[in-house]
Order: structure tokens, then sequence, then C-alpha cells
């Protein structure tokens, strides 16, 4: 039946979407270039030489474009911010040191990619539990669920510190990966949960009167239908998660500290105002992960969302 | 599967099995009273870890025997989201109640007395008051507008062409940035006299141009800067509906000559009110936990100060704890009521039509 839900959709080959041509390109970059200035603002500031950063007026482009942009908006390009991510003089005129950047870049996609997957494994069983077998009260408990994403995060974190404190935890990689799951469940249960409901329960009662024990039905019948729901989960949750500031900055410990964090740090020590193209250098290395991440699985965020969500 | 639930008898209070759940609980009661009195923080802490989980265990073995698949796939995001979320909010309503700093060992019950203090002191110049309009007014500006941005750029996107694809991520991006670098770049841009808007605007109006030095210009840098990051997030779900509706819909409405704008409602609309509704939930939680862009931008200046950054600076820079618990409370209702009225009205629109 997964068949005719998706032909219901109108999602085969994209048949529900009209073609356009070339016209239609045009007209759409000058739009996303336009959206896409400040982060190419961004991109092009971390190959800026360090003292190109702050003039008047800003240089906006690495070549000259043919001649066709003035040569005081040109810059040279140059690779050194992005050692320095790794490698600088920590004081005036002193030698190169580590700055562990290696280090927090590994806690970063370490953290994240443990606790979105672990939220993504506890969170598909609760929703398919939500949908499929409803407990009493099951709406109060989504609710509730949900409430625990309103409140802001400061709230939870002084109860979470000084229980954190109390065991131990604080610092370590196991109590921030847990909170990131608590953290990233509510979303990931409503949403799967609408992927589920979406499904038709035909095929599911078929296997179980056919023998199928309700694990099987999971794993072989209900799970294989919600992939690109899993995708489109799993981006979400790694964009908020790879961003996320504030537990990080509490809870992190020198060995177990994440990139927003050192970057907070790296750019405004010393006193010496904030470091334009270091911010710029880490900023864009720490792009790319979850750039090529949501670009891999582009096709599947949009079918996903739409599978998931879309009463019919 | 229902005949089966009900076929295992309920053990016997004393009985030693492994689903007796009330024995565990029992058992778990004693076992950390007394250690919490007898043994040090640290330690009767695991002490009570140990035990909850050997009630969790009871639970789910019951569970497992008579055939509660519901509870049995719920419980682990259950156990979690208590441990290090229903837990811990539980607290601070407790701590919302007493006069508790985190620096200092002090704690006497007030009762409702942070409540009072939060919502009446000096009336003249209250923070508390002037920080709740400030964030009404952003999450109506902000929301807002990542609606309309987000609806626009989802209409651009609805129709395949070449290269959809690669334009698509670009627009996605300013989602993917670090709030830190984002929010700091636009200082810069913002910026008096390196920042790219003010050159832009000084060499049009020949006028020195500083747009945080009001409270108007703040607002709309702040806003703008917010909707600029999050109206992908609404493009998106309001796309994967666009993309959805089946052709045909179309086509029959084009056989017999309906508008544009009947189509939109008739045809369009109903396939994205759903994602429209999630769009609009989710961005409104967002909206009132406004604070790292105003902490960037106007550090609070210009009377742009959000209930969430007063929060901040209650509980983390005074260390009054239990006044900030109080105030998140406070908050958690507004958002309470406003998620439910958005559900109520969106129900009543789905069952009249």
């Amino acid at each position: 039946m997964a068949e005719s839900i998706w032909g219901k959709l109108g999602l085969r080959r994209a048949s529900g979407v009209d073609k356009a041509g070339w016209g239609r390109t045009l007209g759409v970059a000058v739009v996303a270039f336009i959206y896409f200035l400040p982060v190419l603002f961004i991109i092009f500031t971390a190959f800026k030489p360090q003292g190109d950063a702050l003039l008047v007026p800003p240089t906006l482009s690495p070549t000259s474009l043919f001649g066709l942009i003035p040569d005081h908006f040109v810059f040279t390009p140059t690779l050194e911010n992005f050692g320095s991510v790794f490698s600088r003089s920590m004081t005036p005129g002193g030698a190169p040191e580590a700055t562990g950047f290696d280090r927090y870049f590994f806690n970063s996609i370490f953290i994240a990619s443990v606790s979105v997957l672990l939220a993504l494994a506890i969170g598909t069983l609760a929703a398919f539990g939500f949908s499929r077998y409803p407990l009493k009260g099951n709406d109060t408990y989504l609710f509730i669920i949900l409430t625990t994403r309103m409140l802001p995060a400061i709230v939870v974190i002084i109860p979470v510190i000084l229980m954190f404190r109390v065991v131990g935890l604080s610092g370590s990689y196991f109590g921030i990966i847990m909170l990131y799951t608590a953290f990233n469940l509510a979303f990931t249960i409503w949403m799967m949960k609408s992927f589920f409901d979406e499904l038709s329960p035909d095929v599911e009662d078929a296997a179980r009167i056919d023998g199928s024990s309700g694990i099987r039905v999971f794993f072989k019948i209900a799970l294989p239908q919600v992939i690109a729901g899993l995708a489109a989960t799993f981006v979400f949750g790694l964009i908020l998660t790879w961003n996320e500031f504030l537990f990080a900055l509490l809870l992190s410990g020198p060995d177990t500290r994440t990139v927003p964090v050192a970057m907070n740090q790296a750019v405004s020590s010393g006193g010496r105002g904030t470091d334009w193209t270091l911010l710029a250098a880490i900023e864009t290395l720490f792009l790319i992960p979850v750039f090529l991440v949501t670009f891999f699985l582009q096709d599947h965020l949009l079918r996903g969302v739409t599978f998931g969500t879309v009463k019919r | 599967m229902t005949a089966a639930s009900h076929s295992l008898p309920a053990p016997l209070f004393t009985a030693v099995v492994a689903h007796n759940w009330k024995l565990a609980i029992a058992v778990a009661v004693v076992v950390s009273a007394i250690s919490i009195a007898v043994l040090p923080a640290a330690l009767s802490f695991w002490v009570v870890g140990v035990t909850a989980t050997l009630v969790a265990a009871a639970f789910t073995v019951n569970a497992y025997r008579r055939h509660y698949f519901g509870a049995l796939l719920v419980a682990p995001a259950i156990a979690v989201l208590f441990v290090m979320n229903i837990f811990p909010l539980l607290w601070s309503l407790g701590l919302s109640f007493f006069a508790y700093q985190a620096n200092q060992q002090t704690i006497r019950f007030i009762g409702l007395g942070n409540y009072a203090r939060i919502l009446t002191n000096d009336l003249a110049a209250n923070a508390t008051w002037s920080a709740l309009i400030n964030t009404a007014m952003f999450v109506v500006f902000t929301v807002s507008a990542q609606m309309i941005v987000g609806f626009l750029l989802a209409i651009l996107f609805s129709k395949q062409f070449p290269l959809r694809k690669y334009l698509l991520i670009l627009v996605l991006t300013p989602m993917m940035l670090s709030v830190v670098a984002s929010g700091v770049f636009f200082t810069y841009y913002y910026d008096p006299t390196f920042g790219i808007l003010s050159y832009v605007i000084n060499s049009i109006a020949g006028d020195q141009f500083i747009l945080m030095s009001t409270k108007v210009g703040a607002v709309t840098g702040i806003v703008f800067a917010d909707a600029w990051m999050w109206s992908p997030f609404v493009m998106l779900l309001v796309l994967a509906g666009l993309v959805s509706v089946p052709k045909y819909l179309y086509e029959a409405a084009a056989i017999d000559r309906v508008s544009r704008w009947r189509q939109f409602w008739m045809i369009t609309f109903p396939y994205i009110r759903g994602l429209l509704m999630l769009a609009l939930l989710f961005r409104t939680i967002e909206a009132f936990k406004l604070a790292d862009l105003v902490i960037l931008l106007t550090k609070g200046g210009n009377d742009t100060l959000t209930i969430s950054y007063h929060l901040i600076r209650i509980a983390n820079e005074q260390n009054k704890t239990s006044e900030g618990a109080a105030i998140s409370y406070l908050m958690l209702f507004m958002v309470i009521v406003l998620t439910n009225l958005y559900l109520y009205l969106a129900n009543r629109r789905t069952l009249g039509a």
C-alpha cells in the first residue's frame, strides 16, 4: 500500500510539480544570491589578509571579475586564517601554539552525531509506540513532551548543573550527549509520530495475522517506509545540535568543548576586540560538514517532511 | 493482543518475581530514604539511581509479560526525558517557591513571593513587564516576517527548474550558521564606522547613519537578522506542502476556469495548512526564547530587553536562581496558552471546512 500513498501524495517522479525553464532559474538565482550574500561575505572574510577585515570601504571580492569590480573592492585571497585556526601565537610576537581546535571539531562531530542518532533511535521507538499502541492519555503525554522544548535552556540548566556536579558528570561526554539526546527527543518524537500516522496499517495488520512478532513488524514493515522521515529528522536535529551554544558553554569541560563555545572564546579573548578573519575561518570550516550532510540528504528532506505532515 | 494482556494474574505483594513492580517501588523508596539520610550526596545519588533502574526494570518486565508494547516502546524516551528534562523542570518549579541563590547555602520557603515580586516590584520601572512587552513585539514581528518571507521563497522554488537543488541549498545555509558567528557578523554589517550597511547609506545620503541608535532601528536590525536566519525553516516546511499537491487538481480547476486566487484557497491551502501550523508553532516557541541575537546586537540597550535575556541576567549574572525560575514559569504559562490557542484555532478550521 506504500505505493498508493506515494501516488496519492503526488510524489512519484515529482508528478505534482510543474516544470519551468531557465528563465525561472535566472530569477531564483538572483533572489538566492542576495539571500546568500551575508554568508558569502563571511566565507570571503575567511580568505582575507588579517588587516583587510575592517577596511572602509569593505573589500568584497577575491577577483576583479575581468575588471567589472573596482580595484579598491578587491582583496588578495590567502589561506593563512585557516592555518591560524589550528595553530597561532597567543601572545604578540610569541611562537605559534596549537589551539586545540582539531579536538573541538572532533568533539562537535562526535557529540552531535551520537546524540542525534541516539535521539533518533529512542524517539522512533517511542513515536511508533505513541502511534500504534496509544496509552491512556496519549495526547497529554505528547503535549508534556512538547513542553520540554518550550522553556528557555537557562531554566533547565541550573538544576542540571547542580545534578551533574553532584554526580560528577559535568565536563564528560556522557553527560552532554545525554542532555542533547533529551533536547532532540521532543522534536524527533513529534515528527516521527506524524510519519507513522500516515502509514496504512493494513500491511502491518496482515503481517501480524501471518504471525510476525511486533518487533519484526516494526523493523521489516514500518521502518523501511519512513526512511525519508528519518533523514529529514536527522538533518533538522543535526542543524539544531550542531550550533547549540548555552548547554555547551555551561556543561562542557576543557576536553569536551564544542566548536561554538571555543569559537566564542577564540574571537573575544585577549581584549583586542573581535578577530574577524579568524572567526570567519572557524565558521567556514564549521559550516562544511553540516552543509554536506544537508546537501546529500536534501531530496529526502523535502519528500520526508511532506510525507510526514500532510494529512490526507 | 487484548486477550493476552489480562491473562497474567497480579502477583502477591511480597512475591519476589521480576514483574512485581509494587514491591520494587516499596523497596526503592525505603532504600533511597535510608541512603539519603546516611550516605553523602554523591554516593546516595547513585544508590537512588540504581533503585530507580530496578523499578524501571520491574515495569519493563511487567509490560513485556503482559504485552503492553506501547509502554515498552515509549519507556526509554520517557526515562531520558524524565532524568534530563522533566526532573530538572520540576525541581526549578519547586525552587520558584523558595528564596534561593545559587551562590549561597541558605534556602527559605516564601510561597508565591517570587511571583509577586517579579510582577509588582517597583512598578515605575519594572523590567519584567517591559521585557514581556518587548518579547510580545518580537514574537509578532519575527514570526510574521519569517512566515511571509518563508512563504514567498517556497513559492519561488515550487516548480521544477534547472539547478533548483543548488539554489535551494544556498537559501538553506543561513539556518546552518552558528548564531555566535552570524550574530557577531551582523554587528559588523550594522556597525556605524566599518559596516557595509552604513557605508552604502552614508554614500547615498552623505550623512552618518547609525542603525542601532534608536529603538526602531535596533528592533528592525534584530528582526531582520532573526528573520534572515529562520525563514528557510518555514520555507522548507511550506515547500514540502506545495510540491505534494497533485497536479490533476490544478488541471481540473483550469478546465472549470477557477480563478488563481480561488485555486490557492481551495486546492493549495488545505495541503499546506498543517505544515504552516507546525512552522508557526515551533517558530513561536523559539521566538519567545529569543536572547542570543539581542545579547550580541544590543546587549538589551535601547529598550530591546527580552524576557529570555532578562531571565539569563537574573538567574545567571545576578544569581537570583529562584526568581529566575519564577519568571520562566510565567513564560511557560504564556507559551502554553498561546500554543493551545493555535491548536484550537487550527482544529476549529479543520472541523469547519
